[in-house]
């Protein structure tokens, strides 16, 4: 991969970044209650007795959210533990009802495993680099805090309370910023994939904590920060160029990096020092005495692994070798999403090269005229494999296919609606279109001339204008195959 | 005219259901005696209404002949440390002070679905902190017991369970609930003279019980006999899908399966509990239900429980540590007790809060368990402190090897005066030597009865079984009842 130097003065600096990225798992209700998870509610409409930490109230861990880890962990080939405990992670905080935080320190629920990224995964040579991966463990969320609700008041919402997070914690294996957005990009796939976190960065389903330090290239480690609640891959990367610029300045100019936990501001693109280490809370973790240790058994890990989908590594090698070209393989499997449709119009019977060049090239270039994302697409893959046949079978010409989507995009109508009401259908009538080139011949003897002493490239005129007359609904092979034998 | 005083819950049970008397005429007599006693300060809250709204609901159902519950009729008593819907709940603290939950326990619902009655909600020790019932912010109860010396010193009732013993013991109800962390239902019911019996950990749900230390938190019935603990016990186990740590077992006939026949039966006898210097009327007592045991048909062996002196450090580790994250949960954001200075921030609040609505012993022990967690003590002491536990339950796991049961003191004395042990928080602790061990392995365990002290005051015998054997405990327990000819009583001078 791509070396990553930040020029000093007093020579080349090397980056060395790990992330501990919280990812939301997709659950109906929270990981120790019977709470709805769902986003946007009204605050504390979704806060149960055991949320709000009520005296006595008690912790039932939620199978489902424990399942989605035990996924992820098998998505990325990790170690899964058979054995694993939750523990108490203990500070006062006003979002924090019980006082703790259940989490996993000692035990989480998933040991090793790796992440293969490219620096640029629409391209095919593009070397590849596996970013180690340390561990996930399941934890709570917090509640939240408004402080823009009182003069004098700062309320509490605690609907997040008690959602259960996923924290993927990476090895300190990555080296640029690039390398953490295309790390934390193909993570985001894989999450989705899985089905185990929606990915959602702007509604908080998936932020990140970067550890960065920088050293002289093979040199010992530097003191690392932590920059907290990074919660998009854009800022993610801007933060690690200016934090790595920072410490690098720091220590040129006989400063030292202090262990201490910052903040990212978007706005002045820079991190700023929230705590440091002294400040550092002591935790006082222990095992949860309220639950008792999570023990999986084959029969579980059976499930978890066959529910598994097709991953995106899987997919792009299998769409390779339907036929498409490793750059379209590529895009149709880097979100879940994309490739799911793309599955969709290979199961209503499109040829596998037709339906990538189509979502490719027409659909994607319509949403984003549109502004719309894949999931609200006017329309939907069977009423798109509708007019890919009509296509296919020669009822209609490519360049009038994109006319009929236009009208579909519009109206919703059907692509056989449209090209009966419009009366778009493509003619094989030879008699017609020998008339036309007839015509066309007669109108331009010089051109015809011309092509016959060999400009052969005129050839593509007398097709624009045959098919020009035939207002486009004439098919094209035969058109081809009609002039040819006109012209001679 | 019946003496309602003076029947138990099977009494009062088949009594209400063969037609002798109403229920009703329970609760209200109860009722009665409740309010007279004020001077023992065994009820934090008295619910006569309530006593009265369940006895009418069991007489009714007895009119309509429908089925009978297995504590129909029966007027209890409710330690303040059960969550009770719609009626203050404080775990006898100042922060709770007011607390009134829109929820019921686990164990206290059972009670009600068995057609128990409520007297009201009974003193403790704060949070369960207390083996003398000395920490409560509503005041000390009192033992109706007296010494046999004439003076009227007021005497411990024991803790932290001291409402129930004390009420259970002047006969102001005939049973009532307890919770055991470590002694706290065995030993009060052995400083009044009464049973009790704290299960298998699991048996009894914690889902709507403040906790204390979750690890070792139990709850279980203190009565005046042991068929009066087997049914109640009954009534108030069983799975709880809301506690993790539920044991998913169905509940043993106890009661119907009573047998004081010890045939068969090996009774361990822990040398390690002959502590130097016990207490002479202790061991005589112990002595004496030694040849109870064997007079019932049981063999009598020694064994050895070599980690015994570790457990008592051991718990005064892990039950603090626990209780310093369960009570983190009260910072007056949310319910009880705010104190907001003027111009406070959330730090102030928590401090202020914290300050006034817990009492001495309960900060005592946050301190300690705050501590003991802490980041360069937390092997020294946690790790090490649950190694103990570990080791505590392998002594239990050999001794079976060689015994059924296991027959000790439940406490190193009779009970002592009120004020007598509060300077010394270590004197204090000591009281629990004999309870934690079976506490700390999470066995059943019970105390009855054993006889009385020279000051003529009760004292009590513990039996210890193994994991899910209530039966054999509950069967070795009356056994010695049989045979002790326990019918003491504390004289009624309130």
């Amino acid at each position: 991969m791509s070396e990553y130097r930040i020029q000093g003065n007093t020579g080349e600096w090397e980056v060395v970044i790990g992330l501990e990225v919280h990812a939301q798992i997709t659950s109906e209700s929270k990981l120790f209650s019977g709470s709805s998870t769902g986003f946007g509610a009204e605050p504390n409409s979704h806060v149960s007795l055991v949320d709000a930490a009520m005296p006595g109230m008690l912790p039932v861990p939620n199978r489902e959210c424990l399942r989605q880890a035990v996924r992820t962990g098998m998505a990325i080939n990790a170690q899964i533990n058979r054995w694993s405990r939750f523990d108490r992670k203990n500070y006062f905080y006003a979002d924090l009802p019980q006082g703790y935080q259940i989490s996993q320190l000692y035990h989480p629920i998933v040991g090793e495993g790796e992440i293969e990224v490219t620096l640029n995964e629409k391209d095919p040579d593009s070397p590849t680099k596996k970013i180690g991966i340390e561990r996930i463990h399941v934890e709570q969320d917090a509640g939240k805090l408004m402080h823009d609700q009182h003069p004098t008041m700062s309320f509490v919402d605690l609907n997040r309370s008690g959602v259960a997070l996923m924290e993927i914690v990476s090895r300190p294996d990555i080296s640029s910023p690039q390398e953490a957005g295309a790390y934390l990009k193909k993570l985001r796939s894989i999450l989705r994939y899985v089905g185990s976190c929606d990915g959602n960065m702007e509604q908080g389903s998936m932020r990140a904590d970067v550890n960065v330090s920088v050293r002289k290239p093979g040199g010992e480690l530097g003191t690392r920060t932590e920059t907290k609640n990074v919660n998009s891959i854009r800022f993610m990367m801007q933060a690690i160029e200016y934090e790595a610029q920072r410490q690098v300045d720091l220590i040129e100019s006989g400063g030292a990096v202090v262990q201490e936990t910052r903040l990212f501001d978007p706005n002045k693109m820079e991190t700023r020092s929230m705590r440091s280490k002294e400040d550092a809370h002591d935790y006082r973790y222990f095992p949860d005495p309220d639950l008792l240790p999570v023990e999986l058994d084959d029969a579980f890990l059976e499930e978890c692994r066959a529910s598994l989908p097709e991953l995106p590594d899987a997919k792009r090698a299998r769409y390779e070798a339907l036929g498409l070209t490793a750059y379209n393989a590529a895009v149709l499997t880097a979100e879940a999403e994309t490739a799911f449709w793309f599955e969709d119009l290979l199961a209503e019977g499109v040829d596998a090269k037709q339906a990538s060049n189509w979502l490719m090239s027409e659909l994607f270039g319509a949403l984003n005229k549109l502004g719309k994302t894949l999931d609200e697409s006017p329309v939907n893959p069977k009423q798109a494999a509708e007019l890919l046949g009509l296509v296919a079978d020669g009822t209609i010409s490519g360049s009038i296919a994109k006319q009929v989507f236009e009208i579909m995009l519009e109206t919703g109508q059907g692509a056989s609606a449209i090209v009966e009401e419009k009366g778009l259908k493509q003619t094989n009538d030879t008699g017609a279109i020998e008339a036309e080139i007839a015509k066309i011949m007669a109108a331009n003897d010089d051109k015809v001339a011309e092509y016959r002493s060999g400009k052969d490239k005129l050839f593509g005129f007398f097709v624009g204008q045959t098919m020009k007359a035939m207002q486009g609904k004439a098919n094209p092979q035969i058109i081809n195959d009609l002039l040819k034998k006109a012209l001679g | 005219m019946t003496d309602f005083s003076r029947l138990g819950v099977a009494a009062i049970r088949d009594g209400v259901a063969n037609g002798e008397f109403k229920a009703v005429e329970v609760a209200e007599a109860l009722n009665t005696r409740v309010a007279a006693a004020k001077a023992l300060n065994a009820f934090i809250v008295e619910t006569p209404e309530m006593a009265v709204a369940a006895a009418q609901a069991v007489d009714a159902d007895r009119a309509a002949g429908k089925p009978l519950g297995k504590m129909a009729g029966v007027p209890i008593g409710m330690k303040d440390l059960f969550c009770t819907e719609g009626v203050q709940t404080t775990a006898a603290s100042h922060m709770l002070e007011g607390f009134v939950p829109t929820y019921e326990s686990t164990v206290s619902a059972n009670l009600w679905k068995a057609g128990a009655g409520m007297l009201g909600k009974l003193n403790l020790d704060q949070f369960a902190m207390g083996s003398s019932n000395e920490t409560s912010y509503f005041g000390n109860v009192i033992s109706p017991w007296r010494r046999n010396d004439g003076g009227n010193a007021a005497l411990a009732p024991g803790g932290s369970s001291g409402g129930s013993s004390s009420a259970i013991a002047a006969r102001l109800c005939p049973a009532a609930t307890g919770t055991d962390t470590g002694g706290s239902i065995r030993q009060p019911a052995a400083f009044v003279g009464i049973s009790g019996i704290k299960p298998t950990y699991g048996r009894c749900s914690r889902w709507g019980v403040v906790a204390f230390a979750s690890s070792l938190d139990q709850a279980g019935p203190m009565a005046r006999d042991v068929r009066d603990c087997a049914i109640m016990l009954e009534a108030m186990a069983g799975f709880d899908p809301k506690d993790s740590t539920s044991l998913d077992l169905p509940v043993p006939a106890w009661e119907a399966a009573l047998n004081s026949d010890l045939k068969g039966k090996r009774i361990g006898i822990p040398r390690e509990y002959r502590l130097d210097g016990i207490d002479e009327d202790i061991a005589k007592m112990w002595d004496n239900g030694i040849a109870w045991l064997k007079d019932a048909g049981a063999e009598i062996v020694d064994i050895s429980l070599p980690h015994t002196k570790y457990a008592l450090p051991a718990y005064y580790i892990i039950a603090p540590a626990e209780a310093s994250s369960n009570l983190a949960r009260y910072d007056g954001v949310r319910f009880g007790l705010r104190d907001l200075p003027e111009g406070a921030g959330l730090q102030d609040m928590y401090a202020a809060t914290r300050a006034a609505g817990f009492g001495e012993e309960v900060r005592r022990r946050i301190m300690i368990g705050t501590y003991v967690l802490s980041a360069g003590f937390y092997d020294a002491y946690y790790t090490q402190a649950q190694k103990v536990r570990a080791l505590i339950a392998r002594d239990f796991e050999n001794a079976w090897a060689s015994c059924d049961l296991i027959l000790a003191p439940t406490a190193p004395s009779a009970a002592f005066g009120l004020g007598e042990k509060n300077a010394d928080p270590l004197s204090m602790y000591l009281n629990d030597v004999f309870a934690v061990p079976a506490s700390l392995a999470g066995l059943p365990a019970m105390s009855v009865p054993g006889g009385l002290d020279k000051q003529g005051l009760p004292m009590g015998l513990q039996i210890i079984g193994k994991a899910l054997d209530e039966q054999a405990v509950l069967n070795a327990g009356l056994a010695i009842e049989q045979r002790s000819g326990f019918t003491a009583e504390a004289g009624e001078w309130w």
